[in-house]
């Protein structure tokens, strides 16, 4: 039995009375910062899902296809054979997870990694992303589509919510609290040591008798159905899709971005590094809307200061902090204090270097 | 789907080989840099891009249009040896990943200083050549001068590579890389060289890039996954393993692209690279590792 | 012409040299001798730099070693025939030779070095053309040394030469080193074959687990019963 820890029922108690406190005190603008905090959500809960292949040195760029495919499935069996969401998020897993074993067998079986499969995965995201593309009369191409409004917009049947607030806040909650808690039995499975292993050497784990192919299928598997149960709940949400929005190698990258910004191996990581990207576009969207300055010397496409911070933030990240935000935190608090119990922040294998005698 | 074996089919084969001759340049750039410094530049597409907003830059502001080709060149030259002095270097000795990321973060970066910098509306250079027309088939002038001297600055390269002092070393670092110093080579200075003939060539691929399309910032997302996937296909830094696939994934986009809509000779494209992969997993002609 | 004053090497944590001392005069042969992990083919590493000494000095011909980077040692007059041949297999054997000269005094020599080089070994030359990687042994082990031949050394490092080589090759070798000796070149060859090398040099030295043991003139080590017994199995 998984035993919860005293911080993790204060942490989740808070971000329970955390939307109520907002009503309370900014009762205003309440619809702007749930809005902020569940897109934070998701994305942290599909930033966990990758980051479960990514932990075991299986670095996906291909992640924005599950992302699309599910959430495309969802809203196109709604749209168009009126399947209520709640069959159509599943069969989106059904077809990610599909897509996902199909690439990812022959990858582990012929031991396709490092480059080459990052390659690879980025070709499967532009695959999807064209398919959508290509498939206009469906998708509406480039351009996107909605899932069809259900009435007035709230609705279980049609798993609509995005008018109210905060039952979407809730439902957004727990997603990724299932997310966590996810990452965690992985964490205390039989499986993660297996992938450890194999992904130090992968010749000695099979030696010992660890079936390297099937333990990476697997967790390709629960990785790609993550992503795309967060694509399907982002559609939902969101009551628009597009190519770029949740599908294609700029998703992909993003995704990556998010998780070694906040930290790979560290439970809450992906969860810091989906607080960092998503303040840092609002904050400086606020920054430049507000600035006269910025408006006059870029217009409209001072929008894309924050992906060039971004780009900027990850070059130095990767140089300078490999672990991310909470992994090099953890790392230092670990450094200058006697072992910590939380479970979670279990020493972070560093990055493996190229270097040999 | 309507697709005979008629002349169109003809002319959408000779268009695919006029088109791998540019793909093949921009395969070549990356196979260099990976074979000799075993890094790839997810941002080359990007890099490219720089390169015709520079020309496009140099044109309309006076410059003649061969002399805003050079300036390219030795611009884009110059940002593959910065790229690799301030970025790559510092992670050379970590995963592969790592440097993967770090070039998609330039990639990030590059795309959307573009934007800040010339907006997001197409531009173009306004150069007509016309086109030639053979039998009942008609070709861009455009796509033949790019086939022309795409393969011209190949020919330049392996006469680079094969003849010279400096090019012997940048392809013996790529077979044994301790014993460099042995031979009195400095290994830094011949990544900082790569690098810069890697963008060089993605300078040269812009020059000929602003003949046939239109500039914006984006460019990059449609066709970089493209010329990763053909140098993959080809073997990761294999050289004449790139310029084979190029001429193998054309085809597919070309007579793809005739008998169905644009996506989807590309979809057909990716979805033969993944089986091949699959069959082939070091690439059509790749070392077995 | 070269000298070694108290060298410390290691791998890491892991130290493999121990105050090694010695010399080489112009002109000499000296062989290195010791079993396998003795520290030898480390001794010729860290003398062209591609490990760094963490203590002692050394110098060729006064120049110190130490404080100079690793590629240009070369430029010292010092060239390293690596262990294993370590050619480019991939390269052809003419651009082997190439690479040999690399640097800057070589290269304007580079036609006539080639044409010494090639007068050294004619069978290089029949197969100038031939990739590298399918040379057999003894040829691979002559593109090797022709190599360092190429950038006009003083010195020639030999790393075990006869690693790997049939017998019959391994005489054919050691008879190469006699006639580079005979050109003028000042050799410092490191081996595990005791009893062949010694005939061959003029001074040895014996290290075993990274220090000098003995050393003396070629005759005196070939007759000392300790390398007799525990090196040439007598």
């Amino acid at each position: 039995m998984t035993r919860i820890s005293r911080g993790a029922i204060i942490g989740i108690a808070c971000l329970i009375a955390l939307p109520f406190v907002i009503r309370f005190f900014f009762s205003a603008s309440e619809k702007y910062y749930l809005h902020l905090l569940i897109q934070i959500l998701i994305w942290s809960f599909i930033y966990t899902g990758w980051s479960l292949m990514g932990r075991f040195g299986l670095t996906s760029l291909g992640h924005g296809a599950f992302t699309g495919l599910g959430a495309y499935t969802t809203v196109l069996l709604w749209n168009f054979a009126g399947l209520s969401p709640w069959l159509g998020v599943p069969a989106a897993v059904v077809m990610a997870v599909a897509v996902a074993l199909l690439v990812g067998y022959p990858c582990f079986r012929f031991r396709i990694s490092g480059h080459y499969f990052a390659l690879l995965t980025l070709a499967l995201t532009e695959f999807v992303r064209l398919c959508i593309v290509g498939l206009r009369d469906y998708t509406g191409g480039s351009l996107g589509t909605q899932p069809r409004r259900y009435g007035d917009g709230v609705s279980l049947y049609a798993m609509q919510f995005e008018p109210d607030r905060m039952l979407s806040y809730f439902i957004a909650l727990a997603v990724w609290v299932v997310g966590l808690y996810l990452w965690h039995r992985v964490d205390r499975s039989m499986d993660r040591y297996a992938l450890e292993a194999a992904s130090q050497d992968e010749e000695a784990a099979a030696s010992v008798g660890v079936n390297v192919t099937r333990e990476k299928l697997k967790i390709t598997a629960l990785s790609a159905a993550m992503c795309a149960v967060g694509g399907a709940i982002y559609g939902q949400y969101q009551m628009y899709i597009g190519p770029e929005t949740i599908a294609g190698l700029g998703v992909s990258l993003n995704i990556v971005f998010a998780v070694v910004a906040g930290g790979m191996w560290v439970m809450l990581g992906p969860t810091v590094g989906a607080i960092f990207t998503q303040l840092l576009s609002e904050g400086l969207r606020v920054l430049i809307q507000g600035s006269a300055v910025l408006k006059l010397w870029f217009g409209s496409a001072a929008l894309a200061l924050d992906t060039a911070i971004y780009g900027l933030l990850l070059v130095l990240f990767i140089i300078y902090m490999p672990k991310g935000i909470l992994g090099t935190y953890l790392d230092w608090r670990r450094r200058h204090a006697a072992q910590p119990p939380n479970l979670a922040a279990r020493a972070p294998r560093p990055l493996e270097s190229k270097a040999g005698p | 789907m309507d697709c005979q074996l008629d002349i169109f089919f003809l002319e959408a084969i000779l268009n695919g080989i006029l088109l791998a001759g540019l793909l093949a340049l921009l395969a070549l750039g990356l196979n260099l840099i990976f074979g000799v410094i075993d890094v790839v530049w997810i941002c080359y597409a990007e890099l490219v891009m720089v390169g015709m907003y520079g020309i496009n830059y140099a044109y309309k502001g006076g410059t003649p249009f061969l002399l805003a080709v050079l300036f390219a060149i030795v611009l884009i030259a110059a940002a593959g040896m910065i790229l690799h002095y301030l970025v790559i270097r510092p992670v050379l000795d970590s995963a592969p990943i790592n440097q993967l990321l770090v070039t998609g973060g330039v990639l990030f970066f590059l795309q959307a200083a573009a934007t800040m910098a010339f907006g997001i509306d197409f531009k173009n250079l306004g150069i007509r050549l016309g086109s030639v027309s053979i039998l009942d088939m008609s070709f861009a002038w455009s796509r033949v001068v790019t086939f022309v001297v795409a393969l011209g600055g190949m020919l330049v390269l392996w006469l680079f590579l094969s003849r010279t002092f400096i090019g012997t070393a940048i392809r013996a670092i790529a077979q044994d890389r301790q014993i460099m110093p042995l031979m009195g080579v400095d290994s830094r200075k011949i990544y900082l060289i790569t690098s810069a003939i890697g963008g060089g060539l993605a300078g040269l691929a812009a020059a000929l890039m602003v003949l046939q399309y239109d500039i914006y910032p984006q460019i990059g997302l449609q066709f970089g996954p493209l010329i990763f996937m053909i140098c993959v296909l080809g073997g990761l830094g294999n050289m004449v393993g790139g310029f084979i696939a190029a001429f193998i994934i054309s085809q597919f986009i070309t007579i793809g692209g005739s008998c169905m809509a644009t996506e989807w000779g590309y979809a057909v494209a990716f979805l033969f690279f993944m089986v091949a992969i699959f069959i082939r997993p070091q690439g059509l002609f790749g070392a077995r590792t | 012409m070269l000298e070694l004053d108290n060298i410390d090497a290691a791998y890491g944590a892991f130290q493999a040299l121990f105050g090694v001392s010695m010399r080489v005069e112009a002109g000499e042969a000296v062989a290195v001798v010791g079993s396998n992990g003795a520290g030898k083919t480390t001794l010729l590493r860290v003398i062209s730099g591609l490990l760094p000494a963490a203590a002692g000095s050394m110098a060729m011909q006064g120049t110190s070693l130490r404080a100079i980077p690793p590629h240009k040692i070369i430029e010292t007059g010092i060239a390293h025939v690596a262990e294993g041949r370590r050619l480019f297999p991939r390269l052809s054997v003419e651009d082997n030779l190439r690479m040999g000269a690399f640097i800057p005094d070589a290269r304007s020599r580079f036609r006539e070095r080639l044409d010494y080089v090639y007068g050294l070994f004619p069978r290089l030359k029949e197969r100038r053309a031939q990739l590298a990687g399918t040379l057999s042994g003894g040829e691979q082990q002559m593109c090797a040394i022709a190599r360092a031949l190429m950038s006009g050394p003083k010195l020639v490092l030999l790393d075990e030469p006869s690693m790997g080589l049939a017998p019959v090759i391994v005489h054919q070798v050691f008879d190469l080193v006699r006639r580079i000796r005979s050109d003028g070149y000042t050799v410092l060859i490191v081996e595990q074959n005791v009893a062949q090398v010694l005939k061959v040099v003029d001074r040895a030295y014996l290290i075993e687990v990274g220090r000098i043991k003995m050393s003396g003139t070629a005759a005196d080590l070939a007759a000392s019963d300790e390398i007799r017994k525990a090196y040439m199995g007598l």
